[in-house]
């Protein structure tokens, strides 16, 4: 496996650290002129998602994590793992656990296009696109001529996902949603 | 996926990072410190950026260069300066009287915000000054430059003791592990470091960002461990090296030495940063015989000083990242 020097890190970089997965998030280089000289580098861990902080005399190394992120497309679910396939038509499916999908599942849908982190060839996480379009499945009857005014009511998605959304959305209408606040962005045209 | 190449249509990483007005004021700066030196009488001078020898400092790595070998000359390749210090001296010795050079200088591997691996050093030498009197020209020079109140003085001692609440001189190694046990955040890191490297780290750590903020800050008398080329006497007890640096808002600026003259010595200090260098899996670096016949032939009494001068732009343009005050930094390079 390779490896990184200090000098090699950067943000974005995914070492392993008490064997762990993790990211590099900031480096920060720290030399007295005549002295030592040490890198104070913030990582994420992939595993607990942990922020640590930690200081190395640079030249030291670390070891490359072997951490890949995937454009995957979600097929279904058995009910313990979610599976995905590869989008560069090598059909290869991965099954990710609850652990990995997390949060994730209340935006799968099917044919729906994911990022899928690797983690030594096994799915570590799972990133939803910045915006999913998901069907209305049940929410309070809409209100003629309330376009114009604030108000909001829950909307159940297909997902199961539950948003905020104007008081004059439907059953059955197609709505945008941002997945990193769960926000109602638009209706969308169908 | 999209791999980034050099090509891809709007990349600008051809482009300068500093901007037209920070290279207006790097000039001023250039013209300003040329000024302050012949208004002194002290001669600007040129030493060689290839040299046949680079440093035996534990902590500064020299850029090897391949070249081709020139008549007379043993071996082919050659280092890159760290600095022109042992250049400068030979000029010294053979009676140049007080001098000064601005020259481009390699440190390799360090890339940082206050780093980059190649910058300008401006570096002068006065026969006849000590410690003191050098401060007091560094003082002016800064402080002229960059409109700031006279410096304070501190002792390496005394700033350690401020503010990383150890005395230097005679707390135990295990409870300066300790206490960098909270900076690096693992026990097998900490207990590796020797005693010099929890010091530097606490300078680097604690110390540093705390000083030179209401005015700049002299440290001076630093531990012989870390004299590097500076002579050493006994202060209440210790034995200590006549170096300073100078600190503005947190910024290391320069560092200076009442210099080393005893060519025995320097060799002894030569060697034993090449046994460091061996223990710690450097390689060793060549002994640069000629300084050191210099010495021998007698370098006169003096004082220099390295001051970096990326830095004094930073400090005279509030800019918190050397990329901002270089036409293009190392990795743009």
């Amino acid at each position: 496996m390779a490896s990184y020097s200090t000098n090699e890190f950067r943000s974005g970089l995914k070492v392993l650290l008490d064997g762990d997965p993790c990211i590099i998030l900031e480096n920060e280089f720290v030399k007295p002129g005549k002295g030592q000289a040490f890198n104070r580098v913030k990582l994420r861990n992939l595993m607990t998602n942990r922020q640590w902080e930690r200081t190395f005399k640079s030249g030291e190394t670390l070891e490359a994590a072997d951490v890949l992120d995937q454009d995957m497309e979600y097929l279904y679910t058995d009910g313990e793992f979610w599976h995905f396939m590869k989008t560069d038509g090598s059909f290869e499916q991965y099954p990710a656990d609850a652990k990995a999908v997390g949060d994730t599942v209340k935006w799968l849908k099917e044919q729906d296009v994911y990022t899928v982190t690797l983690y030594n060839g096994a799915p570590l996480s799972v990133t939803p696109p910045n915006f999913v379009e998901l069907e209305v499945v049940d929410t309070d009857p809409g209100m003629k001529g309330d376009t114009a005014q604030g108000g909001s009511k829950p909307a159940t998605l297909s997902t199961g996902a539950v948003v905020q959304v104007p008081l004059f959305i439907t059953i059955g209408e197609v709505l945008k949603v941002d997945t990193r606040t769960g926000d109602y962005v638009s209706r969308v045209k169908s | 996926m999209v791999l980034r190449g050099s090509r891809e249509p709007g990349d600008r990483s051809w482009c300068p990072t500093a901007t037209r007005e920070m290279l207006e004021s790097r000039a001023r700066q250039s013209g300003w410190v040329r000024g302050f030196f012949a208004d002194r009488g002290v001669l600007e001078v040129e030493t060689p950026v290839l040299g046949q020898c680079g440093v035996t400092d534990v902590n500064i790595d020299s850029v090897q260069a391949r070249a081709l070998p020139v008549a007379d000359q043993a071996v082919g390749s050659g280092w890159l300066q760290t600095s022109p210090e042992y250049h400068m001296k030979r000029l010294l010795a053979s009676g140049s009287g007080s001098i000064f050079q601005v020259s481009r200088v390699f440190r390799n591997g360090e890339r940082g915000a206050r780093h980059n691996p190649e910058f300008s050093l401006l570096e002068w030498y006065r026969p006849g000054f000590d410690d003191r009197q050098l401060m007091a020209e560094v003082a002016e020079l800064v402080c002229g430059w960059l409109g700031a109140p006279p410096p304070e003085t501190l002792s390496y001692r005394d700033a350690m003791l401020r503010h990383a609440g150890v005395d230097p001189f005679t707390v135990s190694l295990s409870a300066l592990r300790s206490t960098c046990l909270g900076i690096v955040g693992d026990e097998a890191t900490a207990e590796g470091l020797s005693r010099d490297e929890c010091l530097d780290l606490l300078m680097g750590v604690r110390v540093e960002p705390e000083l030179g903020h209401r005015s700049p800050v002299f440290i001076c008398h630093y531990p012989a461990s870390q004299a590097a080329l500076a002579r050493t006497t006994l202060v209440d007890g210790h034995e200590v090296a006549h170096r300073f640096e100078l600190y503005v808002k947190g910024v290391e600026l320069c560092n200076g030495f009442w210099e080393l003259t005893d060519p025995s010595e320097q060799r002894r200090r030569f060697e034993q940063d090449n046994a460091r260098r061996l223990a710690l899996g450097k390689p060793e670096m060549p002994v640069d015989e000629r300084f050191l016949a210099a010495l021998a032939a007698g370098l006169p009494d003096c004082s220099g000083v390295a001051l970096g001068l990326d830095r004094l732009l930073m400090l005279k343009q509030g800019a918190d990242d050397i990329r901002q005050v270089l036409a293009f930094p190392a990795e743009l390079a």
